[in-house]
């Protein structure tokens, strides 16, 4: 298995041909990792892939480990054309994938042989697919990390048609999985969150809103917040705090009355109330909600 | 004023749990504000501070992310004593400024005094970062006395040029990039506030100590690092 794979993915190319031509960029793709932690007090965002399990799901699929940058699909799906030879996996939203024309299975490591096109189609359940290439997409990191932040404009641009991405060194042979199951995503986004550190902003009845009101996923949802549409909560008292730092999974307030959910493009500090604060395991899900999906936020414990 | 001399003391605090790894540490004052975040520092470079991925010092709090034990923190934190903030410890980072900003008239107005004045006002003051945010790089600087707090602008503006230096209430700050902005602007440097090209990528973290020296030409101030990223991909 190795011996087969290892001098078919690696070693005798050059360079150059280490790298996958974009074909169809879709809506917004993005290169996305693990993202750039530890420098929020700089003002630089988390960033990384919205839903972190899909794109681990993937590296792992062919070979890669955690920290090797994938591609971040919306809705649309993209295209790409590999230089060389080379294992890939999409994961993530399901949708139909396509080698040169013909169907290859989502969820499982596929050999895309050199010039030919790797069709990631549309999400037909779930928002964002993940696309792994063995050796991952080996754009300059910044900060640690090649991931795009919509936010502060670091990282790679979003792909554009005809855009060329080098691709590393595969690490080694893709893991041993033929197929993977796939959960599915609910009809309605469930939310546990915490409330706090803000919760005191709003009126009783406000925290019940946000407890038991069914909002829905705003077509205004982005890499740095899933915007809601519902009925706003009640604020206790007007005004804006003194900025302050923002986690990953807030659930601000904004005056609108409106919780939005802060994703990974966050900005690390704002001035409007936190009500509660959703962990950071149930936000792959919010990421694969699309616009129009029905969300509760459920108070934990 | 603080001093070198003032013992340390427990810091009158709330920390409000924030998720289920974060806390959200609240002081009454920004000198305190200031103090914690420093021992915070402190304590997590010696690893006493477990799991701690984020910390986040703002206006009147310092934001933690990531922590093992929120929980265990929030006990201990009453109990610690904090040396007053370190002052005059290090040199000033120097920004050359160019005070010819569009608002420059208007803030002379709001602090009652001639063009000339603000030049010599706001270079005159010892600023320091408080904290970071809006976008990489940008530094919220406070050390301007109440009496020349102003506020943002009625209108903002949509594009602010990279490098304006604005004033907005109790702070002063340096736009690191082009961007829509409502701070009042009263001059420009070429100082690269942000890079990533380099180490540190930004010119102002937390707790930098700033000044601001009037230039009258334009500084022809190499670009290096902003050039560079504009030619990649």
């Amino acid at each position: 298995m190795t011996d087969r794979a290892r001098p078919r993915d690696g070693g005798d190319h050059a360079p150059a041909d280490r790298a996958l031509v974009v074909v169809r960029a879709g809506v917004l793709t993005t290169v996305q990792d693990l993202g750039r932690p530890g420098h929020a007090h700089l003002g630089v965002p988390r960033s990384g892939a919205l839903d972190e399990p899909a794109h681990r799901l993937a590296n792992r699929l062919v070979g890669n480990p955690a920290p090797a940058a994938t591609l971040e699909t919306t809705l649309t799906g993209c295209a790409v054309r590999l230089r060389t030879a080379a294992t890939a996996a999409v994961t993530g939203a399901a949708c139909p994938v396509a080698v040169d024309g013909r169907p290859a299975p989502w969820g499982a490591p596929v050999r895309v042989p050199a010039g030919a096109v790797l069709d990631v189609g549309p999400a037909t359940h779930g928002l964002r697919s993940y696309v792994a290439v063995a050796g991952g997409i080996d754009a300059e990191p910044v900060l640690g990390s090649r991931a795009t932040d919509l936010l502060s404009g670091l990282g790679p641009d979003p792909l554009a048609d005809g855009a060329v991405l080098p691709l590393g060194r595969p690490y080694g042979p893709p893991a041993a999985a033929d197929a993977v199951p796939h959960a599915g995503f609910a009809a309605e986004l469930v939310l546990p969150f915490r409330p706090g550190p803000r919760d005191d902003w709003f009126t009783a009845a406000g925290l019940r809103t946000l407890a038991t009101a069914v909002f829905r996923v705003s077509p205004a949802a982005n890499r740095i917040g899933l915007r809601t549409e519902g009925p706003p909560l009640e604020r206790a008292r007007d005004g804006e705090l003194p900025s302050e730092g923002m986690p990953l999974g807030a659930l601000q307030v904004p005056p609108n009355g409106l919780p939005v959910l802060f994703l990974h493009d966050h900005p690390t500090t704002g001035g409007y109330p936190v009500a509660g604060v959703v962990p950071e395991r149930y936000l792959a899900a919010a990421a694969q909600a699309v616009p129009g999906t029905p969300v509760r936020f459920v108070r934990m414990r | 004023m603080t001093s070198g001399s003032e013992p340390a003391r427990p810091l009158p605090l709330r920390a409000l749990p924030v998720g289920e790894h974060g806390l959200l540490i609240e002081l009454d004052r920004a000198g305190d504000a200031e103090a914690l975040h420093a021992e915070l520092l402190r304590r997590a470079a010696d690893g006493t501070l477990p799991g701690v991925r984020e910390i986040v010092p703002a206006a009147r709090t310092v934001f933690l992310d990531g922590l093992a034990d929120p929980g265990a923190l929030a006990a201990q934190l009453p109990g610690w004593r904090v040396p007053p903030p370190a002052a005059g410890d290090r040199p000033p980072v120097e920004i050359p400024v160019r005070y010819d900003g569009p608002d420059l008239a208007d803030v002379a107005a709001l602090w009652g005094v001639t063009p000339e004045d603000v030049v010599r006002l706001h270079s005159g003051t010892a600023f320091r970062v408080a904290f970071c945010g809006f976008a990489p790089g940008f530094g919220y600087l406070t050390g301007l006395p109440v009496r020349l707090h102003v506020p943002r602008r009625a209108t903002p503006r949509t594009r602010v040029p990279v490098g304006s230096v604005g004033l907005a209430g109790p702070y002063t700050g340096v736009y690191p990039r082009s961007s829509p902005g409502g701070w009042q602007l009263i001059g420009r440097t070429d100082a690269v506030l942000w890079d990533p090209r380099r180490e540190p990528a930004a010119l102002l973290a937390p707790g930098t100590p700033v000044r601001f020296v009037p230039v009258t030409a334009p500084v022809p101030a190499p670009r290096t690092g902003r050039a560079a990223e504009e030619t990649t991909r």
